[in-house]
């Protein structure tokens, strides 16, 4: 891997940024709206409270000037205070930013390893009774939408079995500590993790079951299996290796997606985490929250889709001379 | 000595057409540190004969033996372990048969791993690349397949067959991928690692020039069977069955013979026609010289094995029988 071929990916992420940045702050500003009596919906305010809260919000300038100001801001670190909360956006994107990478974060890993290995198995066994069964299985749920999904199975095990709970993250005016606090949130995780997990399942496994099917035409297992290699060992030294490399590349996309990927889900299951305040912020609109929230999912997309570039030419080597 | 001998060989598989008859019946043998060339139309079965004997198919019916003791069992039986590293296969492609993320040394020493010859395995796959032409054999430790030409990627897999050190080489058109230009060249080392080496040779191919530059004998496959069989400068010089002389007079370089094309396709393995199977197809039947000679009611319904004609000849043909 050469310092040009690294550096021009680099500056092609940097420069994909920039433009994020600039069109963050007019995405949220093509329909126009008013954040100050959205937010002060019902409530009785003089007409001087209005125009100190614009005031207080920015929002008595020229687009042009609040352009230049975000712009200002944003290069300094500092992405503006929440219209609704009144705190600095990075602070409340710092305060649920973990529970978002908990429950996202441990969802595609679960679908990814599962998702592989069930596409192995499909692939392996092509057109037995197994295959039919994994394969119609998880394209059921890759098909569903992952709110309705999460409706169902909220439903049926937190409303009609009573398992688990329905939403929240710990059982509320719960002060327990320690390992029963653990239990508690893994009960709390577990519908929209399962959610989450079954509805990126089918991506994987389909993709592994095709990819690993072209893999398995070619020449060079059949050597391998002349030579007096086991079936098992072609598999697992020629076979998976190299039908893994499509899988890399949805991997790490999904990775990046980890960070905005459950705003339906979250909402559902009332999970306090990066989705619900997207939801809410757009309810708002909460343009500081919106805008900090935007480009941070940008950032980790672009961050992951860079990290798959150089993995990339890491793992097959025929990318690298390229 | 016969190191090889197939008898009765049949390999079936289920299409939705029907059961295709890819290998019917085949007798064919290979002696020690000889090159037999094993030619035939596209679709006639060469391929799945080659396959069959290497062990990647597995015949319904027949016996293969190997050094006088017969083949049989799955992978993981020893005495097939040890016939998968004495016979050795080379691909048509070899850019499907090398392993894109595998570097050429490691290509090479798989087989060795495989087989439990570690041992000094540096040398022993220096020794092979070297005497497959790739020299010197360090510069090609840690290339990858895509880095070197067509030509060097078929010397690294017969590199990879030829360290296991194997009595038989099975290779499946081995040039017929690559650029004319390196074919010659190909040929050359396997001709010459069959003098150096003792290793005998089934090179499988639809192009009699090359089974006449290379093999000392050939044997000729039509729609699943040998039809005959015999010294390469015999069969091809002066061919008995109206099937090898069919091929041959088709051969650009055979300006003495008058061209005969053949009528028809390659008939359907899934519906092998009774008696002799070439027969819809046969120009002697066709013309009816067949009916002439008071043959052709056998032509339709007896269907023969092969009978000698000559010294080590033998064809399948009722009017030379």
């Amino acid at each position: 891997m050469t310092f040009r071929f690294v550096s021009r990916k680099v500056l092609g992420s940097l420069a994909t940024l920039l433009f994020v940045v600039c069109f963050n702050f007019f995405l949220f500003r093509v329909v126009e709206s008013d954040p100050v009596s959205a937010l002060f919906r019902g409530r009785n305010i003089s007409q001087q409270q209005r125009q100190q809260l614009q005031h207080d919000f920015g929002l008595d300038k020229s687009k042009p000037e609040q352009f230049v100001r975000y712009l200002n801001q944003t290069a300094h670190l500092n992405f503006g205070f929440s219209f609704e909360t009144r705190q600095p956006v990075t602070s409340e994107i710092s305060a649920r930013i973990g529970r978002t990478i908990t429950l996202v974060g441990i969802s595609t890993l679960l679908s990814t390893t599962i998702g592989i290995w069930l596409g192995i198995i499909a692939a392996w066994r092509r057109n037995t009774p197994t295959d039919y069964v994994v394969t119609s299985t998880t394209m059921a749920f890759y098909a569903m939408p992952d709110f309705w999904l999460g409706l169902l199975l909220l439903a049926a095990f937190a409303e009609s079995f009573r398992w688990f709970p329905t939403g929240g993250i710990v059982n509320v005016g719960s002060g327990a500590t320690g390992l029963s606090h653990l239990v508690d949130e893994a009960k709390h995780l577990f519908l929209p993790g399962l959610t989450l997990t079954l509805a990126y399942l089918g991506e994987y496994t389909l993709i592994m079951r095709s990819s690993l099917l072209d893999t398995m035409g070619e020449d060079y297992l059949t050597l391998a299996r002349a030579k007096g290699l086991r079936d098992a060992t072609v598999r697992r030294r020629h076979a998976v290796p190299n039908a893994l490399l499509p899988i890399v590349t949805l991997a790490a996309v999904n990775f990046g997606f980890v960070l905005s990927g459950a705003i339906a889900v979250e909402s559902i299951y009332s999970w306090p985490g990066l989705g619900l305040a997207t939801y809410n912020a757009i309810r708002a609109p909460d343009l500081p929250m919106l805008q900090g929230l935007f480009l941070l999912f940008s950032a980790a997309v672009i961050v992951a889709n860079l990290a798959v570039d150089l993995l990339y030419a890491y793992l097959d080597p025929r990318v690298r001379t390229a | 000595m016969t190191l090889l001998e197939v008898e009765g060989l049949c390999v079936r598989f289920p299409t939705r057409r029907g059961l295709v008859r890819a290998v019917d019946g085949v007798d064919l043998t290979v002696e020690e540190g000889e090159v037999l060339a094993l030619v035939g139309e596209s679709g006639c079965g060469k391929t799945t004969l080659a396959r069959t004997i290497v062990g990647l198919e597995r015949a319904q019916e027949g016996t293969v033996r190997f050094e006088g003791k017969e083949v049989r069992g799955r992978g993981r039986a020893r005495p097939m372990r040890d016939y998968r590293r004495r016979v050795q296969m080379v691909f048509q492609d070899p850019t499907g048969a090398l392993n894109p993320r595998q570097t050429i040394y490691e290509a090479v020493a798989e087989g060795l791993r495989v087989h439990h010859m570690g041992q000094d395995e540096e040398r022993r796959v220096a020794d092979a690349l070297s005497r497959s032409g790739l020299r010197p054999p360090e510069r090609f430790f840690t290339r990858y397949p895509h880095e070197v030409s067509g030509g060097q990627r078929q010397r690294v897999v017969i590199a990879g067959a030829m360290v296991l050190e194997p009595r038989l080489l099975v290779a499946d058109e081995p040039v017929s991928s690559l650029d004319a230009s390196v074919r010659g060249e190909i040929l050359g080392l396997m001709r010459n690692l069959v003098d150096t080496t003792g290793v005998a040779m089934l090179v499988v191919t639809h192009d009699l020039g090359l089974a006449w530059n290379i093999a000392e004998r050939v044997a000729v496959m039509y729609l699943g069977r040998i039809v005959e069989v015999g010294r390469a400068e015999e069969v091809l010089q002066s061919p008995q069955h109206p099937y090898t002389q069919a091929l041959l007079s088709v051969v650009p370089e055979a300006k003495h013979v008058e061209q005969q094309i053949l009528q028809g396709e390659t008939p359907d393995p899934a519906a092998i026609p009774p008696g002799c199977r070439f027969h819809p197809r046969c120009p002697l039947y066709q013309s009816g010289d067949a009916e002439e000679l008071g043959i052709a009611q056998q032509c339709r319904t007896v269907d023969l094995g092969l009978a000698p004609i000559a010294n080590d000849h033998v064809v399948a043909c009722h009017a030379r029988a």
